[in-house]
């Protein structure tokens, strides 16, 4: 059966309806809790192993050795004090894709994605940051 | 009246994608249609090879926006296949949980598409309002709305909770009840209904001969669908039955799309009711071993299949997509031809068309030139037919082809 403006009461009712957009930015809503956002690292938790780094599918996350060398002695001694290991995470938020494959890579747990997804920036140098 | 040939394209013929259409005219009325694709080649197959294998899930995940999961689940599929790993039941489910939303949301923008397509932009509000729903549905389970990020090699990435299937049980209840008002709308709606009616013809026998896939072959009455022939993820163990029309034309494509809506969300019921208890994922090598795989999976547009040749290396040699629409687009050549200029939007679109997911590399033949690594269709056949004897002792040279003396 063929009827006519099938929509009509439909759309009239929507005008006693509150609005189905949101007033995004005033109004946000919170994202989920398996949200993928902005990367968190535990430095104290990393040991070093890149496999981060080696499983990320844009190359974005970079671990860097930021701790002490050995402290050299005299030829052929001991060094007095081991290498210190202390490790920093750089990412590039506009490479990331947010797809937390270092979070799943990561054994020690030293990685975690946040529900921070507000990243935009007007300078693209802002955007390689230290976690 | 003299013949014109006019571009449409490739600035957005329909949707805002690239692809150029060269249509001939006689009036108003298309005689013949050329289609020119290859504006949005990104070399995904190559950038595979050149990826380890857990890099090419987020790389051909992004394949397409919209089958996103469909994509990654093909692909984990072939490398699961050729490692031989068991995924566990519980990992089958959750994809197939993820698929079939998937299908809700891709349904629901192409209503809403093809309403805009003919001007009933109405119709494109309250769809996309709704498909706001089930993209929120994907957003809480896997922590993505569009590229999910769902599938690993050996299962998936994240589980589901007991609160998460009553919040899906809720959201499914809202959108059946909408999608049967969108049912009256298609089926009682007389400016959708005869906008819809008798434009882009495409007959069985066409949809057959040009290999048509998913709703476009569905809705010329093509009774094929490879969650139930060639059932993969959870669906050998779902009862579902798989929507035909006999319309053969955008108002058939439409209300095989409707109807499947409603069926998935009975598929959809039944996967968190049956879902089993245990781990979701077996740990996989990194390494692959040599080998080499075809998958299938179900797009909510038709068959995609990939296909995988390892080497032992932790990267893979060859990754091949197939993507639905480069199935599809043949069709649209026959769609159009005795059509009208201004059907021209609406059976481009009623394909669901995707085309920088189809975008390949093209070679050109002309008179003999450029011919490198092309096989003639006769030589293809003997090779496929060989092939088969050799490596699974079939021998297939009996049937013969319909126009085969
Ligand atoms: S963050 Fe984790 S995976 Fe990356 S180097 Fe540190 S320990 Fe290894
Ligand atoms: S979230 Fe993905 S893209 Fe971003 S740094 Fe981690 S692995 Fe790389």
């Amino acid at each position: 059966m063929i009827r006519p403006g099938r929509m009509f009461l439909k759309v009239i009712c929507s005008f006693f309806k509150k609005p189905a957009t949101s007033m995004y930015p005033f109004i946000k809503i919170e994202k989920p809790a398996k949200f993928r956002g902005k990367l968190k690292f535990y430095q104290e938790r990393c040991i070093g192993c890149k496999l981060c780094m080696k499983d990320c599918p844009s190359n974005a996350i970079t671990i860097v050795n930021v701790g002490q060398p050995a402290a050299q002695n005299a030829a052929g001694a001991e060094p007095q004090k081991p290498a210190e290991k202390k490790f920093e995470a750089i990412v590039d938020l506009d490479k990331c894709l947010y797809c937390a494959q270092c979070v799943d890579s990561c054994m020690k747990k030293a990685l975690e994605a946040t529900r921070e997804f507000e990243l935009a920036s007007l300078d693209h140098k802002k955007l390689k940051v230290k976690i | 009246m003299a013949k014109v040939t006019i571009p449409i394209g490739p600035q957005h013929p329909a949707l805002k994608e690239p692809a150029s259409f060269n249509i001939t005219l006689d009036g108003e009325k298309i005689v013949h249609m050329t289609l020119k694709l290859g504006y949005n080649h990104r070399g995904i197959e190559k950038a595979a090879e050149s990826r380890t294998y857990i890099q090419n899930i987020y790389l051909l995940e992004r394949v397409c926006g919209i089958c996103s999961h469909s994509h990654s689940s093909c692909y984990v599929q072939c490398v699961e296949d050729i490692a031989a790993l068991e995924v566990p039941k519980r990992a089958l489910y959750i994809r197939s949980l993820v698929g079939e939303l998937e299908r809700l949301h891709s349904h629901l923008l192409w209503l809403g598409v093809a309403g805009h397509e003919v001007g009933f932009d109405t119709l494109l509000m309250y769809t996309w309002r709704d498909r706001e729903i089930v993209m929120d549905l994907l957003s809480m389970l896997t922590g993505n709305r569009v590229n999910y990020g769902i599938n690993t090699i050996g299962g998936v990435r994240r589980d589901i909770t007991k609160d998460q299937i009553k919040d899906i049980l809720v959201a499914v209840d809202k959108l059946e009840e909408e999608t049967k008002y969108y049912a009256q709308v298609a089926t009682q709606e007389v400016t959708l209904a005869k906008r819809l009616s008798r434009v882009g013809k495409l007959s069985h026998e066409d949809a057959v001969k040009l290999g048509a896939v998913g709703p476009t072959a569905r809705a010329s009455n093509v009774d094929r669908d490879i969650r139930r022939d060639d059932p993969y993820a959870a669906y050998g163990e779902i009862s579902f039955k798989v929507i035909t029309d006999n319309h053969n034309d955008v108002y058939g494509r439409t209300l095989v799309r409707i109807g499947e809506l409603l069926e998935s969300y009975n598929m959809i019921r039944q996967i968190v009711k049956n879902i089993p208890d245990g781990p979701i994922t077996v740990k996989a090598p990194r390494r692959i071993p040599v080998g080499e795989a075809v998958s299938r999976c179900e797009a909510p547009r038709g068959e995609d299949m990939h296909y995988i040749k390892s080497n032992g290396s932790d990267k893979p040699e060859r990754v091949k997509v197939r993507a639905p629409t480069l199935a599809n687009v043949q069709a649209v050549a026959k769609m159009l031809e005795n059509g009208y200029l201004a059907d021209v939007p609406i059976v481009i679109a009623a394909i669901d068309p995707c085309f920088s997911c189809t975008d390949r590399t093209t070679i050109a033949v002309k008179d003999g030139k450029k011919t490198r690594g092309l096989i003639e269709w006769k030589d293809l056949r003997k090779y496929s037919i060989e092939w088969y004897k050799k490596n699974e002792g079939i021998d297939l040279s009996k049937i013969k082809l319909q126009n085969e003396k």
